[in-house]
């Protein structure tokens, strides 16, 4: 090789070691988490209070809730933050998580067109309502995705006695996509949709869209936390990953999750048990 | 290396015979013009003489075998050029041929100079003229200093004025020592080239005689038909 | 058409403001697709120039899995590398999932085989004039390719820019290799499919606007560099 090829080399490694990121070399760990606490804006809010307390950088990798647990079992995170109870204790039966913790909750709201197709609009009561839609036959977005959103819809559907996988393509509609994605389906072709509350408050496009049933105790979410177990996965950042859980929890974080708001209207609230 | 000595060399493609049964003895010294019509095999004789094809039967025997690729050069019909200057097109020859980077750029300016090129060494060679350009071909192949030269029709795409230089380099490489194989279908200039013709017709190697010869008095009827049907033209 | 107005305002605040998080996203696309395609362009252009000059065995179906595999879909692509990249998969030790480095790996994969077929298709063009011109200077393989990978550079640079912009533009690869972490694997696509899914449709085609401007500036200053070269060189 020439001179003149090892200057070329030379370039070449210089201008790649340019270009690639190099890696972050300070303590962070990755939390696998639902588009809803993500897109809601709510990781925004208490990350950098949860930074500057420990100089611990989190980093969130925003999924369904079924992706994420896949995530987790995978041992691609340290921490998961999801909210679908059975199938969180279903995952930490398996072994593939420890020490899941209650969080804070917020609540599904039924959200649909403002003209109102199967007039449930006002309602207090969910099943009432899908039932109405059910018979009315009018358009329905599913996430359709195993998030945990998902899964409390099809858990309503079952209650109210609806069977939906006889009406897929019809009237009911599975999208396959995050909440946001759903919304912007359902935006543009006036249906109804169940959605949970914080990504609805931070949601922009919404058209013709209103809520039409909220408050049914039934609708109520729950968030729970867990640290991916690290005997399966002994990269796990266990001590970091611990801190950051504990924090959550502790009344600090439970202060920074109660004090995020959007348009004045609380979007989570925590109710861990000390 | 010389003689060449073609011993029964045919060369078929897509089940088409295009030389047939060649049988030739090219010495050293005399210009040796390849003459014929077109569609004769003329091109193809010569790539199968350089190495570019191989024959599909027969032999090609150069004496002294070994290195013998090395010193031959063809200058093509169609030259091709590199993108990047004149001097550099013919260092990038000598570069090939294992000059050292030093000795390269001294010899393509020498030859540059000796085909009239000097002025243009550091002018790209894509955007030369096509006579400058088929000079430049002549610069690159002589360059190389080789015992035979083989040159394509080197000026059928030529006007008058072009196809004299050519001429005049083509003279020049010969003085130097080198032997000329050349082919053309323009008897004006295989008349003022050529030392000793071989006429190929169809394939077929008809005559190989002195040029003096077949100009005043060819051997074949395909030959005489050749003279009869050309010189009108040439 | 209010949407449309809107966009290009926040892209025309985004870029007045010299946003800090605008600027962070920016550079970390640019970052990552540089550096897979100056990755893809050191294996592909060699790569397609050794399929082009060379002949072998089981060539032709390659060349067709090349130009098949340009049609990739990019979340196939995301999904491959990350089942390798992840911690279960064979390369987990590596623990670089979730950061830049696997992203420049998916678009590298991404778009190996346009930067591979397509230089493949305009050397081959480029040999078949230069082949026997090449052969006859005493050329091997490996010379040619790189003396037709030089000669062919001004094509080779559209190329490549077309593999840039194929990088730059696809969002299902990075999107799962990355994971979209705000501040570290967030980038302009990513971006874009985020601020859709929260509805806020201006903000995501401003992205858009920025994105494109880009790509069309990039553009812009490789067509001037080379037509400059061209009108140069031939």
């Amino acid at each position: 090789m020439g001179l003149r090829h090892a200057a070329w080399a030379a370039v070449l490694v210089a201008a790649l070691g340019a270009a690639v990121p190099g890696a972050h070399a300070q303590k962070y760990i990755t939390v696998a988490s639902t588009t809803s606490t993500e897109q809601s804006g709510l990781f925004r809010h208490i990350l950098p209070l949860f930074h500057s307390e420990t100089g611990i950088e989190v980093r969130v990798v925003a999924l369904g809730t079924g992706q994420a647990l896949d995530l987790g079992r995978r041992g691609d995170a340290d921490v998961v933050l999801v909210h679908d109870r059975a199938a969180e204790e279903r995952f930490v039966e398996q072994g593939y998580a420890i020490g899941r913790k209650d969080l804070m909750y917020n609540d599904f709201i039924l959200v649909g067109p403002k003209r109102d197709p199967a007039r449930v609009g006002g309602g207090k009561d969910i099943m009432t309502a899908l039932r109405a839609i059910s018979a009315a036959r009018a358009p329905f977005v599913s996430r359709g995705d195993r998030s945990g959103t998902h899964a409390a819809e099809l858990r309503f559907w079952k209650l109210a006695g609806v069977d939906v996988a006889a009406s897929g393509g019809t009237w009911y509609r599975e999208t396959g996509s995050g909440m946001g994605p759903a919304l912007n389906t359902a935006s543009a072709m006036n249906a109804y949709v169940l959605s949970d509350r914080a990504t609805w408050l931070s949601f922009k496009n919404r058209g013709e869209l209103a809520i039409v049933v909220e408050g049914d105790p039934r609708l109520y979410n729950q968030y729970g936390v867990m640290l991916v177990e690290p005997a399966r996965h002994a990269h796990v950042k266990r001590e970091l990953a611990e801190t950051f859980i504990a924090w959550l929890v502790s009344p600090a974080g439970q202060k920074a999750i109660a004090s995020y708001r959007i348009g004045g209207e609380q979007l989570f609230f925590p109710n861990a048990k000390p | 290396m010389l003689p060449l000595e073609l011993r029964e060399v045919s060369f078929a493609t897509n089940g088409k015979r295009i030389i047939d049964a060649v049988s030739a003895e090219v010495v050293a010294g005399p210009r040796t013009v390849i003459l014929g019509p077109n569609g004769a095999g003329k091109s193809v004789l010569m790539r199968l003489c350089h190495g570019l094809l191989r024959p599909t039967a027969g032999r090609i025997v150069w004496c002294g075998a070994n290195g013998a690729r090395a010193r031959q050069a063809m200058v093509f019909q169609r030259p091709v050029m590199l993108r990047r200057s004149a001097l550099a097109n013919v260092a990038y020859g000598l570069k090939l041929a294992g000059l050292p980077r030093g000795e390269r750029v001294l010899r393509a300016e020498d030859v540059l100079e000796a085909v009239g090129l000097a002025h243009l060494a550091g002018r790209a060679a894509r955007v030369l003229s096509g006579g400058e350009q088929q000079r430049l071909a002549l610069a690159r192949a002589w360059a190389l200093n080789p015992e035979v030269l083989f040159l394509d029709e080197p000026t059928a795409n030529l006007d008058p004025g072009a196809t004299r230089d050519i001429e005049n380099i083509i003279g020049q490489i010969h003085a130097s020592g080198t032997k000329i194989i050349m082919t053309t279908h323009n008897l004006g200039q295989a008349r003022r080239l050529a030392d000793e013709i071989l006429f190929l017709y169809q394939g077929r190697l008809v005559e190989h005689t002195p040029v003096e010869r077949f100009f005043r008095q060819p051997a074949s009827n395909e030959a005489a038909a050749f003279l009869r049907e050309e010189l009108p033209w040439a | 058409m209010s949407e449309i107005t809107q966009a290009f305002a926040a892209a025309a605040a985004m870029i007045a403001g010299l946003d800090a998080k605008l600027v962070e996203i920016v550079t970390l696309s640019l970052r990552v697709s540089l550096a897979a395609v100056l990755i893809a362009s050191v294996i592909g252009l060699p790569l397609g120039a050794a399929v082009a000059v060379n002949r072998f065995a089981g060539r032709r179906p390659l060349i067709v899995v090349l130009n098949a595999l340009m049609g990739l879909p990019p979340v196939v692509v995301g999904l491959v590398v990350y089942l390798m990249l992840s911690r279960a998969g064979p390369l987990g030790e590596l623990g670089i999932l979730f950061t830049p480095a696997a992203m420049v790996v998916a678009q590298t994969i991404l778009i190996l085989p346009i930067v591979a077929a397509l230089s493949r298709q305009v050397v081959e063009d480029a040999w078949e004039e230069y082949r026997e011109q090449l052969r006859s200077l005493g050329a091997g393989p490996a010379q040619s390719a790189v003396t037709l990978l030089w000669d062919t550079r001004y094509s080779l640079v559209t190329i490549v820019l077309a593999g840039f912009g194929r990088a730059a533009a696809e969002v299902g690869a990075v999107m799962i290799v990355g994971g979209n972490i705000d501040g570290v694997t967030r980038v302009m696509t990513t971006a874009i499919a985020l601020e859709t899914s929260k509805g806020d449709l201006p903000l995501a085609l401003g992205l858009g606007v920025i994105l494109l401007a880009l790509v069309l500036a990039l553009n812009a200053a490789a067509y001037w560099v080379k037509e400059a070269a061209q009108r140069r060189l031939g």
